[in-house]
């Protein structure tokens, strides 16, 4: 595996990837990433489409939470802009689907901003509860301006197309839909590899230490709720179209702490562990639905309590994750990685004394 | 005039029940900075121990809230014990995130058992309407402010004057100072949680016999940041206030200007203070600046 690696100079150490065999994997990763759409059935393609719009959300909260340390409970509110914004510039407008997603994108990072000013004044945990408050706030301005978003009721979204075929069937949405994950996961990995986002590091860490080497702690901050927020709202420009129709139910609090969930399950400030969270938190209640509908026939009062079942399994699997492995998934396949490392000769505790 | 004297009362009385969950709140942050996004549903659970102690059971209701009040305290112990306690030290994220679990758990135990549909128990708050001049009034609400204010009143003098309400206070004071005296931190956190457990259960209680036994009473738990950030979020006193302030707000927007403002009054009350003045009407001034 990675053995015998020593760097001998720093454009090694710091390059985007470090050893021969996360080519190897990347590569077997993208190849299994082509392959899929030709051999899935539409409900797994369905699932891989929502894994990916999950990934761009979850690394864009990861950027900011995870990497900058500043917690945010407003990640619904940001995808409702992203949502709302795409929607409504192709519903109104009639601009074409990609303008209106970059226009959207930009909205985004503007609102993340706007409450990202708070944090001029506060930290931690008073930051969060502001995030709260961006929340509910933006929810009721979206319920509540009937006349520019249709309030509590749905918008249809036009569909995309590209090249005269529609892109919001699973198969077409597919391959936008990874595209754009594999760009937003490479942007993060640069992002973090330059001046900028080892500022966002150095804030997250220690903010004073970080203004004493010259970083501008609340330039840095302003400008990591904008980067993302930016992705975001792609996030929730993507769903607006994946999904065609639009309607505040699906960018509440709720949604905020799901990708939460994600990026500590998956592991904070990694780009992996984005992943690895947004697909288990995708699937767990999917796998979970699917149990319930085999046994819909065998066991019909089993199957009505699975509603709770999800949602007693979520908060579960947070809480387990954070006693017995805080630093999530991307942690544990470190740990397999590790095994494998030296294997067969591992050193085990207690051995040879 | 009439409309004022309503909406007085009105928001009074919700503003009370605002306090008592916010009390839970205050408590658990004042001895162990851990904000806790399952007060809520604290609250709800204890509306649904009630309803099941009183007419599932059958007690009489002393007994059935006494039930209530002890299965409580037991589940604030045992929260403590596996959840809260290996966390200890961990940052704020991992704090927050772990009360959002229990939240979803606690959500999901209720939801599984009794369903979403709404349920009542027999009020043990007087019913009917009182006419106060010649506003009409709702003589539960009437009676549940000063309830209520006892109820928070104990409270305070509980941390005034008893042994464990002191040491909780010592070591939000100074963690290291308390530990050296003598005082057993992992006890007065339980005794914390225990004690929030409670207070969520009485006013789930409340809430129970004022708006009913229905799941939307955790949402309650949303509404206790505008309160606690405005009264403090390490003062009693300050629930109380803020409390009754937000109460107020709410239904003085939502009666004399409409649109649903109502719900959205204390958010915008909350960035205000949390710019203006972050450590709120009573709360003490070390809040870390940037």
């Amino acid at each position: 595996m990675e053995c015998g690696v020593f760097h001998t100079d720093y454009r090694t150490d710091i390059g985007l990837r470090r050893v021969p065999a996360e080519r190897v994997r990347l590569g077997l990763f993208a190849a299994a990433l082509l392959v899929f759409p030709f051999l899935a059935s539409p409900y797994w393609l369905n699932l891989a489409n929502q894994i990916a719009i999950a990934t761009i959300g979850a690394l864009g909260l990861n950027i900011l939470v995870g990497y900058t340390g500043q917690i945010s409970l407003g990640q619904g509110a940001f995808m409702a802009v992203g949502a709302y914004t795409s929607a409504l510039l192709t519903l109104r407008l009639g601009l074409p689907w990609g303008v209106s997603i970059v226009a959207a994108c930009l909205a985004t990072a503007a609102v993340g901003v706007f409450f990202g000013l708070p944090s001029l004044r506060l930290k931690g945990l008073y930051l969060a509860i502001s995030t709260v408050a961006a929340q509910e706030i933006v929810e009721w301005i979206v319920t509540h301006w009937s006349a520019l978003t249709g309030g509590v009721e749905a918008v249809v979204v036009p569909a995309p197309q590209l090249f005269g075929r529609r892109l919001n069937t699973d198969f077409g949405f597919y391959w936008l839909g990874i595209a754009l994950a594999g760009v937003t996961a490479l942007f993060t990995a640069n992002l973090f590899r330059s001046r900028i986002g080892r500022s966002f590091v150095a804030v997250r860490d220690q903010d004073i230490a970080a203004s004493v080497i010259g970083v501008n702690v609340f330039g840095t901050k302003l400008l990591a709720f904008a980067t993302s927020s930016f992705f975001v709202g792609l996030a929730g420009a993507l769903t607006a179209y994946y999904r065609n129709i639009i309607s505040w139910e699906r960018f509440t609090l709720e949604t905020s702490v799901l990708y939460l969930a994600m990026i500590i399950v998956g592991g904070l400030g990694t780009i992996r562990g984005s992943l690895f969270g947004a697909a288990l938190i995708t699937l767990l209640p999917a796998m979970i639905a699917t149990v319930g509908r085999e046994l819909q026939e065998s066991a019909p009062a089993v199957a009505a309590l699975l509603p709770s079942v999800q949602q007693a399994v979520f908060g579960l699997v947070i809480i387990l994750f954070l006693v017995f492995e805080p630093e999530g998934l991307s942690k544990l396949w470190r740990n397999v990685k590790d095994y494998f490392y030296v294997w067969p000769f591992a050193y085990r505790r207690g051995e040879g004394r | 005039m009439d409309q004022f004297l309503q909406l007085t009362v009105a928001g009074l009385g919700t503003g009370m029940i605002y306090a008592l969950a916010a009390v839970g709140f205050v408590v658990i942050y004042k001895a162990s900075d851990v904000i806790n996004f399952a007060q809520g549903d604290l609250l709800l659970f204890g509306t649904y121990l009630t309803f099941f102690s009183l007419v599932q059971i059958g007690l009489p209701w002393t007994a059935g809230v006494l039930l209530t009040m002890l299965v409580a305290a037991a589940i604030g112990l045992a929260v403590e014990r596996a959840v809260l306690r290996p966390l200890i030290g961990e940052p704020i994220i991992s704090m927050i995130m772990v009360t959002i679990g229990l939240s979803s758990i606690l959500r999901a135990v209720v939801h599984g058992i009794w369903g979403p549909q709404p349920r009542t128990f027999p009020s043990f708050l007087p019913e009917g309407e009182v006419m106060l001049g010649s506003a009409v009034i709702g003589a539960d609400r009437l009676v549940a402010i000063p309830l209520a204010l006892a109820l928070l009143a104990g409270l305070a003098l509980f941390f005034r004057r008893t042994r464990s309400g002191i040491a909780m206070r010592a070591i939000a004071d100074d963690q290291q100072a308390a530990l050296s005296m003598g005082i057993s931190i992992p006890r007065v956190f339980a005794t914390a949680w225990a004690l929030a457990a409670v207070t969520a259960a009485i006013g789930g209680i409340m809430l129970g016999n004022i708006v009913g036994v229905t799941p939307n009473v955790a949402q309650i738990g949303l509404r206790v940041f505008p309160v606690v950030i405005l009264g403090g979020l390490d003062s009693i006193r300050g629930a109380v206030v803020g409390g009754a302030i937000i109460g107020l707000l709410e239904f003085y927007a939502g009666g004399y200007i409409g649109h649903g403002l109502n719900l959205i009054v204390p958010y915008a009350v909350l960035i205000v203070v949390l710019m203006v003045r972050p450590y709120g009407l009573f709360g003490r001034e070390i809040i870390e600046r940037v």
